[in-house]
């Protein structure tokens, strides 16, 4: 029995033009693997927003992926404000992007409660002027 | 078997295995194997590309032949419009009609006209569905082939609605059956195709049911006949007047002209396309309406069974649009009765048709993409195509379902060839020096 399978994502903050690469790759690979559609699609939603989230928040973050026969876990590790009060961060609706973001398509408050929904668990914790840690599990079946 | 139909085949006695087809081929289905080139089923989406470019003219359509039409008792040509862009700027669609008659057909039907009113029957949809948004275009066979392998998430967002070429085929075959008494299997319908991909919706459609296309043919092999018989043309006959903005459909924006929802898009190119198709399964653009898709990235115009410029005939499209579009062709209420009476809906579901995955259990697949990765980090990262495979990701990939093998890899084969000679070569040294010193006394060489 092998361990699971992992890969590393460097994320850059402020870096449009790369925005969403990671994610994609993610998919690739777990289509790859023959994992479910519905699996597929639920881990696509929920690495985009983590994603989204550094590129628009943060200075960096790594993104690890790992798969095992039972479940997929990314875990975001960033370096950047971090969330002040994460029980307002996961409230739907509650948004501090900018005018500029929000004229993007982000910043309509959905990014963490879109994580939550499409994943099995989901923790969340963060240091102000440090960073956020995310841990995100869907699993497989 | 059935699942294994395509459109293009592979002529292996002219492949000189020249490899522009696989470098070309955007959804990686093509190795060069043994010299020569193979597709690999599952990931072919028929987009063409591989068509287009082989210098040797060794992938070829499935079309069919003149010949193949001799069991009809009456044959009516049905043109994708594309075909009306293929000669002078000032040769009418209906003139055009009129030489294919003079070619062979019994008749010639326009499908511009079809385009019309499969453009309101979308803007019904539209505006009386709740369905997920965006909903994306069903009527390029590569890009339905795509999603149904690479993107079946989305399969529930291809908006239902027959193609103007089946809604043209089945009205010409009904329009005949009344006029001429003769049975609908008498009637031979052939659609004039600008590529390959449009024969799976006649030969294997994907909700599996009836076409009313009899058969297909390129439109570069009809083209030399209808020219020399345009030139012959005095212009003195009665031409039918053909309008309507159905008539732009075979460019980029064509059809998301036709419809007045606000917030549409309209993508060409298979890169392209795929960016919007990731979007859309990562959950953006849902406050688009409707999304226009083509596999060519000058959309028909630019098939790979086309003759002129794909450029200029889109210079053509857009004056006959400016010329004749201005005034509709069908009757929009008409056309919305028959939307209720369900004229327009495709019945059935599209199934989903994914890559062969590295393997069937997950344990091992995870197993297996490790060794994919481990055996990349060993390619030279290059994507020289020199083993026979398009990138050095899909080699790795192809020697862990073991279906090549790594020393194919030229880099790899090299540096062995490096290590062994250099081994050789000191063991031929060392020997030379020995046999030297035991004949040439005096010689201390160490």
């Amino acid at each position: 029995m092998t361990g699971p399978y992992s890969q590393s994502f460097a994320i850059q903050g402020k870096n449009f033009f790369n925005a969403g690469k990671a994610s994609t790759e993610i998919k690739t690979m777990l289509k790859d693997l023959g994992i479910d559609p519905a699996i597929v699609r639920r881990v696509a939603i929920a690495t985009y927003e983590a994603e989204m989230n550094v590129v628009m928040y943060a200075e960096e973050a790594t993104l690890i992926v790992e798969v095992t026969p039972r479940a997929i876990r990314i875990l975001v590790n960033d370096r950047g404000p971090g969330i002040s009060d994460i029980n307002l961060a996961m409230q739907e609706g509650y948004s501090t992007a900018t005018a500029e973001m929000r004229e993007m398509g982000f910043g309509a408050g959905m990014g963490l409660p879109n994580i939550k929904r499409n994943s099995d668990d989901f923790k969340v914790s963060s240091t102000v002027g440090q960073g956020t840690k995310l841990e995100i599990t869907v699993n497989i079946n | 078997m059935l699942d294994e139909f395509h459109s293009i085949k592979i002529e292996g006695e002219k492949c000189q295995a020249r490899m522009a087809c696989m470098h070309a081929c955007p959804t990686q289905a093509i190795r060069v194997r043994n010299r020569k080139a193979t597709i690999l089923r599952d990931r072919c989406i028929d987009c063409g590309e591989c068509v287009r470019v082989c210098p040797s003219h060794a992938i070829v359509p499935l079309t069919s032949s003149f010949s193949d039409l001799s069991k009809f008792a009456y044959t009516v040509a049905i043109p994708s419009p594309v075909f009306y862009s293929q000669f002078g700027k000032d040769v009418r669609p209906g003139a055009i009609l009129n030489a294919l008659k003079k070619a062979g057909f019994d008749d010639a039907y326009d499908v511009a006209c079809a385009s019309e009113s499969v453009s309101i029957a979308i803007q019904e949809y539209l505006d009386s569905n709740e369905s997920p948004r965006p909903l994306i275009s069903p009527f390029c066979p590569a890009i339905v082939r795509l999603i149904q392998i690479r993107y079946p998430n989305l399969l529930e967002n291809l908006i239902p609605i027959e193609s103007p070429m089946e809604i043209a085929a089945r009205e010409v075959k009904r329009l005949k059956m009344n006029e001429l008494g003769l049975r609908e299997n008498e009637i031979g319908v052939v659609y004039l195709t600008p590529c390959p991909a449009k024969t799976i919706s006649v030969k294997h459609p994907p909700r599996k049911k009836h076409s009313f296309v009899d058969g297909m043919i390129a439109i570069s092999e009809i083209y030399p006949t209808v020219l020399q018989l345009l030139a012959r043309s005095d212009g003195g006959e009665s031409v039918q007047d053909i309008r309507g903005l159905g008539l732009g459909w075979p460019i980029l924006g064509g059809q998301v002209a036709c419809l007045k929802a606000e917030d549409c898009l309209a993508i060409a190119g298979l890169t392209d396309v795929m960016r919007v198709l990731d979007d859309i399964e990562n959950g953006k653009l849902r406050d688009i309406q409707y999304i226009e898709c083509h596999s060519c990235p000058t959309a028909c115009v630019g098939g790979s069974l086309t003759v002129e410029n794909p450029y200029i005939a889109r210079g053509r499209v857009l004056r006959m649009v400016e010329k004749f579009g201005s005034v509709p062709c069908q009757d929009r209420e008409k056309i919305r009765d028959l939307y209720e009476k369900r004229f327009f809906s495709l019945v059935g579901s599209i199934a989903p048709s994914p890559v062969q995955p590295l393997d069937d259990d997950i344990a091992i697949a995870i197993q297996k993409m490790q060794q994919k990765q481990q055996t990349y980090e060993m390619l030279p990262k290059i994507d020289c195509g020199g083993c026979g495979a398009p990138t050095c990701m899909t080699f790795a990939e192809d020697v862990v379902k073991g279906q090549a093998s790594i020393d194919e890899c030229v880099f790899l084969a090299m540096k062995t060839f490096e290590s062994i000679s250099c081994e050789l070569m000191e063991t031929v040294l060392k020997h030379s020096r020995k046999i030297r010193a035991n004949v040439e006394p005096g010689s201390h060489e160490t």
